[in-house]
Formats: C-alpha cells, structure tokens, sequence
C-alpha cells in the first residue's frame, strides 16, 4: 500500500491547469495511457446494447440481412440497377458490412458526449475517448456479420484472392471517416441539440450517396470526382474488390476519398479538443 | 523546485454565464438568430458580458503541502464544488493558476460511469479504468475492493438489482482503493447510512494516516474538527480566512451574515438541479411575531421557511436540522412529521407554501444556534440542502436556574417538573406524628 507513495516520490508527475488559449495540441500521450478505459467503454457499449432483448446478437445478424433483403427487392425487382454480375443478396450484403459499421459509428459517436454527461462532468479523463469508444463498439457487430458473409461466400461459391489483404485498409478508412465525422457531430452536439434531429437524415441521405445497393458506375463520368467526396464511395467498392473480385475502386476516388477523411478526422479531433475546455459546463 | 508542495494554487478563478446554463441549452437557431441581429457578436464569440456572468470562484491562492489534510468549507453557491472540480481537471479555470503533484482522486461523484445493466465485477473494472487505473491494479486490489464493499455474493449480479445501499457501497469502495497521492473529497458523508459513513471516514483517516494529502469539503463541521487541521473558508468565490479548524469553523459559523433572523437565499446560492423546488427565505420569530435574531429560551421560538414549488411533488419533506456552533446535531424535524401531515402533504401542487414550526419555550439552553435546512423525497432525492441557512442567539433570562449566574453545559434546558419531598426517617416499628 505505501509502495505508491514511495514511487510517486521518484518519477512524480506534475500537471498545470491554466486558462487554454488559442490552439492547443492534441495531447495523444494522455489518450494512450487511458486506453483501457476505451476498451471498457466499448465493451460496456457492446454488453449493454443486447442486455435484456429477446434475440440478443441475433439483431446484429438480423439487421443486415433485412436490410438486404428490403435493398435486393427494391433496387433489384423494381429499379433492376445492375450488380457487374453478382448475385445481387451478397453484392448488397458486401457492402451493408462496411456502411453498417459506419453508419452506427457515426450516430454512435455523434450522441455519445451527452450519453456519457454524467462522466464528464465528474471525472477528468481525455474527452476523445467517449467517441473513440462508441466508433469501436461497433466493431463485435461487425466481425459477427462478417462470419455470416463468409458463409454467404460459400454458399456462392466465391473465394477470396490476394485483394482480400486490402480488406483491413478499407476497414481503417470506414473507422477513420466515421470517427472524423463523428468528432465534429459529438462536439457540435454539446452546444447544439439540434445534431440530434439531423443525424438520422443524415445517414438515411448517406446510404442514398453511397452506392450499396446499386454500383457507383451508374453515376456518369463527368460527376464521379463530386461521388469521390463521399469517402465511404472508396470503403463500399473496395469491400466488393476484396470480397467478390468486384472491378477494383478507382484509385484517383480512393485518393479523393483518402484525403477528406483525413481532412475531416484531423480538422474533428482539433475542433473536438478546443470545445473540450468548456463540454463539462455546457453538456 | 517546490519540494513538499503537492498542490499550489495561484489567483484561480473561474467565470459562468448565469442563466442560459441553467435554463436552457444553445439551438442551432439561437446562434443563426444572433448572428442575424448582431453579425459581429457572434464572430467574436464575446459572450461574456459583466452583467450575466458570475464569479463562482475567484482569486483563491493557497497551498497545500505532501501530508496535509485540508478542509473547505463554505456556504452553498461559495465556490467549493468548483475548486474541487477544477483541481480535478473537469473544467478549466477562466483565469490563475494551479499545479498539482501527483494522481489526484476524485471522490466527487462515486460510481462515475457505473451502469445499471452490468455487474459487480464488469462495473469494478470499468469504475477503476475511468478512475484511472491500471488493470494490473485493479485485479491485484479486486478482492479487497470486493470485502470493503461487503457484496461478495452479488458480485456477478448486475448492479441494477442492488439496494441503494449496496449500489454506493461498492462505488465508494472503488474510489476508495485507487490509492491517489492527493484525494479530493466532496460531501460523501452525505450519503448512506450511519455505519457506511464510519466506514468511510475511517477510510479517509487512513488515507490522511499515509501521508497522503487531502482535500476535504464538506458541510459537516464535527467531520471537519476531526479530520483536518487547517480549513480554508470560501465566501461568494473568495477565499476569506485560512486558519486552524477550530477557529475557521467558529468564524464560518458566526459570521455576520445571520445578524437578521432571516435568511434571503440569492440566486447563486441555490444549485440548479434543486428545480422545482425553489427556497426563498428561512426566518425565526419570537412569540410576538417579530422577526428576530435573538429568542428569549423562556418563550416559545417559531421557525418558518417559505419556499416556492414550480412543479407538484410528490413524497417532499422540509425540515430542519439544528445544530450547535460546535456543528453537533441537536435534532432533525420535517413538516411531515405527523403521520395526518403526511397523509395530506403525500403530494404538493405547484405553488408558494410556507412550513413552520415551533420549538416550546423552557427548551433550548442559552447560546447560538445554527439552523439548516433539507428539502427531499426520502430515498427518492433531495432537493435542496443548506446546513448552515441561518443562525439566532437563545438568550437564558429568566430560565430555569438563572439565580446562580452558572453556565449550564448542553443544549438544552429544559424547565423540568422538580419535586422534593424529606423522607421522614422512621424506626422500624414506630410511628413518629407530626414530621411534616
């Protein structure tokens, strides 16, 4: 018990608290040592979320495949828009994987600084985490339904070539944009409770943009640089590259969509930290 | 360079808006509509005008050095929650300067980010990461936090279906294993029930016993005069007196602010989150119905407080606490009491309602006496509380005893109903007539 007392005395640490002023930096340090409470946050996320429900995990299974279901009948009977001839169930369910992921992600995260107030305004942690957190808890619904797309892949007999080893890139940038997006909404949320009402539209608006449920070649040519700005455009095609040797995403979308990520998530995390000084008063 | 310091704190202070906080959040549509009416406010972002700000604490500069068991104490609305929120990095200061030494534990809030729906355990490990914790720490202490916490045998059931009690006893026991090298405690006493609080002071003695600097706030004096030293005493965000316990206790108690024998709550002295229960004034009066400072023990003395419900509640209880400017508690009374009275009151409309009592006369000994104040639902929530709302002066004249000029210790005084009689002192076997 006193061992703590003894080592504090050698490498004691010292904080400074003074007004913020202006930019201030990211301070990564502080959210790597907190990083257990990430995995507590998410895991708490995941552990909650099926407590109490009759299906338990089975809705992480049910989701997709209804909405796969709904998006096959829709775009497949009525608008018939063409799948580069793959069977339209797995073509759309490919892509539910990644958009899934996202869009929960993102509304997810967009909400979390008010689901957690009662943590901020008692306790000093690194703000980030609340949102990172929420971005990672989407993650066991995601490797379930991955489970499920193997066995879809059988069924259809596709196998996987050398592309599938981009698959993790893909994943990285759904994550990335979610959380990006997802900062400026949580931080936007705080001040604004508006974002509340928006966000749904916003990600019903997004699936619309993002070609799930039919192939970004039906977008002319002259408006694919304005479809590349949607960075879940690159994610959703490169999901089909990798999975079902779908014609591989074009690399000047992929870069586009690279590169607003990275805007977005670096611009996020900076405006995210300036709003922190006061989310403890005004959340 | 500061050898010994574990906390310094330099000319802090910290701003509010008043009123937009605490009515009603910012819309989208508020900030479009001012930048419509006045472009430029809103691009500078100066919000802060000296008219709807508030100083909730302001230029406080003191020290604390390794070991020191410090005490805050200070009025509702004095600044205490914010110097103890600041030091524990929740919010910012607006201006000054602090410096800490060392993992600072926060016993602010217990059970911070506890949910309903996990475990014992699952909630132990997650309570410990946000506190701060190593999870090497949190399995070598799990069993210890486990005994302290007295619910081994719930401990793989989710916390949703423990008592209260149970709930709080493992929050604290959480808090109370991190091991911080300065803890900052606030109001914990407040809650649970009388064997908890042993626990928890005894747990606190501990900790000061380790050489480990406290910071200690709280409304209850005799805790205070036990555990800490020094005290410092915040007044309206400043500090205004630092000095032994003993004597910043007698100032906090008896400073002039109760001279009137009534209490005017401002404002700023009552918390947010006491909506819709809204105090307005606690006054005392004698048996002629003067509003006075000083009672007479001899005469009955009527305490009254009148408050203000914005929205009917149901189960409310006001009462008071009377207390010794020593800070022992002489008793506690609610409107309620009365099982008639809780029948009729078990829910009050919205509205302005006055409850007053009496205390009888030939009752309280001579002395000064400090009333606080408890509005709650029992078990439910409590609305609103100020331990030290007010303080009046009983004076002995005329009470029972007065003809030696002693001073009679206790608080009370009761005029009781004397009889002597002389036993007469009679033989066995013989009748002796006319002892009497």
């Amino acid at each position: 018990m006193s061992g703590t007392a003894i080592t504090s005395k050698t490498n004691e640490e010292v904080i400074y608290l003074r007004p913020s002023r202006g930019w201030i930096h990211l301070n990564l340090q502080d959210l790597w040592r907190y990083r257990e409470v990430i995995y507590f946050l998410s895991l708490r996320d995941v552990i909650v979320r099926y407590k109490q429900t009759v299906l338990g995990a089975g809705w992480a299974i049910l989701q997709p495949l209804i909405n796969m279901i709904v998006l096959t009948i829709i775009f497949g009977r009525f608008a018939n828009m063409p799948t580069e001839g793959i069977p339209r169930p797995i073509y759309t369910f490919t892509a539910l994987l990644p958009w899934g992921l996202f869009a929960k992600a993102l509304s997810d995260a967009g909400r979390s600084m008010l689901a957690n107030r009662s943590m901020i305004t008692k306790i000093y942690f690194p703000r980030l985490i609340i949102p990172l957190a929420s971005v990672m808890g989407g993650m066991v619904d995601f490797l379930i339904q991955f489970a499920i797309l193997i066995m879809m892949m059988l069924y259809y007999r596709y196998s996987p070539n050398l592309a599938v080893l981009t698959l993790p890139l893909f994943l990285v940038l759904a994550l990335a944009t979610a959380l990006g997006f997802g900062l400026w909404l949580s931080a936007l949320n705080v001040l604004y409770r508006d974002v509340n009402y928006i966000l749904p539209f916003l990600t019903q608006l997004w699936l619309l943009v993002t070609p799930v449920a039919y192939s970004s070649r039906v977008v002319p040519p002259q408006w694919q640089w304005l479809y590349a700005l949607n960075p879940m455009v690159g994610v959703v095609e490169g999901f089909r590259w990798a999975m079902l040797d779908a014609p591989p995403p074009d690399v000047q979308t992929l870069a586009i969509s690279t590169l607003i990520t990275l805007i977005v998530l670096v611009s996020g995390m900076y405006y995210f930290r300036r709003m922190e000084r006061t989310f403890a008063d005004l959340v | 360079m500061s050898e010994g310091i574990a906390i310094r704190v330099e000319d802090l202070g910290k701003r509010y808006r008043i009123g937009v906080q605490n009515t009603r959040y910012r819309t989208l549509r508020d900030t479009l509509v001012s930048a419509v009416k006045s472009p430029f406010l809103a691009l500078t972002n100066r919000r802060f005008t000296p008219a709807n700000t508030i100083w909730a604490l302001d230029g406080v500069t003191f020290e604390v050095k390794k070991g020191e068991v410090l005490g805050v104490i200070g009025r509702n609305g004095a600044g205490k929650s914010t110097l103890l929120k600041i030091l524990s990095r929740v919010t910012e200061p607006t201006k000054g300067y602090a410096e800490i030494h060392g993992r600072v534990g926060s016993l602010l809030e217990v059970g911070t980010g506890f949910h309903p729906e996990l475990t014992g355990r699952e909630n132990i490990a997650l309570n410990g990461a946000i506190l701060g914790m190593k999870r090497a720490e949190i399995d070598r202490k799990f069993d210890e936090i486990v005994e302290f916490s007295g619910v081994e045998k719930f401990i793989d059931t989710p916390v949703k279906w423990y008592s209260s009690g149970m709930y709080l006893r493992l929050a604290f026991a959480v808090a109370a294993h991190m091991e911080p090298e300065i803890l900052v405690v606030d109001e914990v006493l407040a809650v649970g029930d009388a064997e908890f609080q042993r626990k928890c002071l005894g747990k606190m003695s501990d900790v000061a016993g380790q050489g480990r600097t406290v910071l200690f706030v709280s409304h209850n004096m005799s805790a205070i005069m036990r555990l800490t030293r020094e005290t410092i005493v915040l007044e309206k965000g400043k500090m205004v007196l630092r000095a032994p316990t003993a004597q910043a206790v007698d100032y906090y108690l008896s400073s002039g602010y109760a001279q009137s024998g009534e209490h005017r709550w401002q404002p700023d002295e009552i918390p947010a989150d006491s909506a819709p229960f809204i105090p307005l004034a606690l006054r005392v009066r004698n048996s002629q119905n003067q509003i006075v400072d000083t009672v007479r023990s001899i005469e009955p003395v009527t305490i009254e407080i009148e408050y203000r419900l914005l929205s009917p509640i149901t189960g409310l209880r006001v009462g008071i606490y009377l207390l010794s400017t020593q800070g022992e508690q002489i008793f506690a009374s609610f409107d309620t009491d009365n099982p008639e009275e809780y029948e009729k009151f078990s829910s009050r409309p919205a509205g302005h309602y006055l409850s007053r009592c009496t205390i009888p006369a030939d009752w309280l000994n001579e002395g000064r006496y400090i009333i606080g104040v408890n509005a709650s639902a029992f078990r439910v929530r409590r609305y609103f509380q100020d331990e030290n709302a007010l303080s009046f002066t009983v004076d002995a004249s005329g009470a029972p005893g007065m003809q030696w000029g002693e001073l009679r210790l206790g608080p009370i005084r009761p005029r009781l109903n004397w009889q002597i009689e002389q036993e007469s002192l009679t033989p066995l076997g013989e009748e002796r007539v006319g002892s009497r």
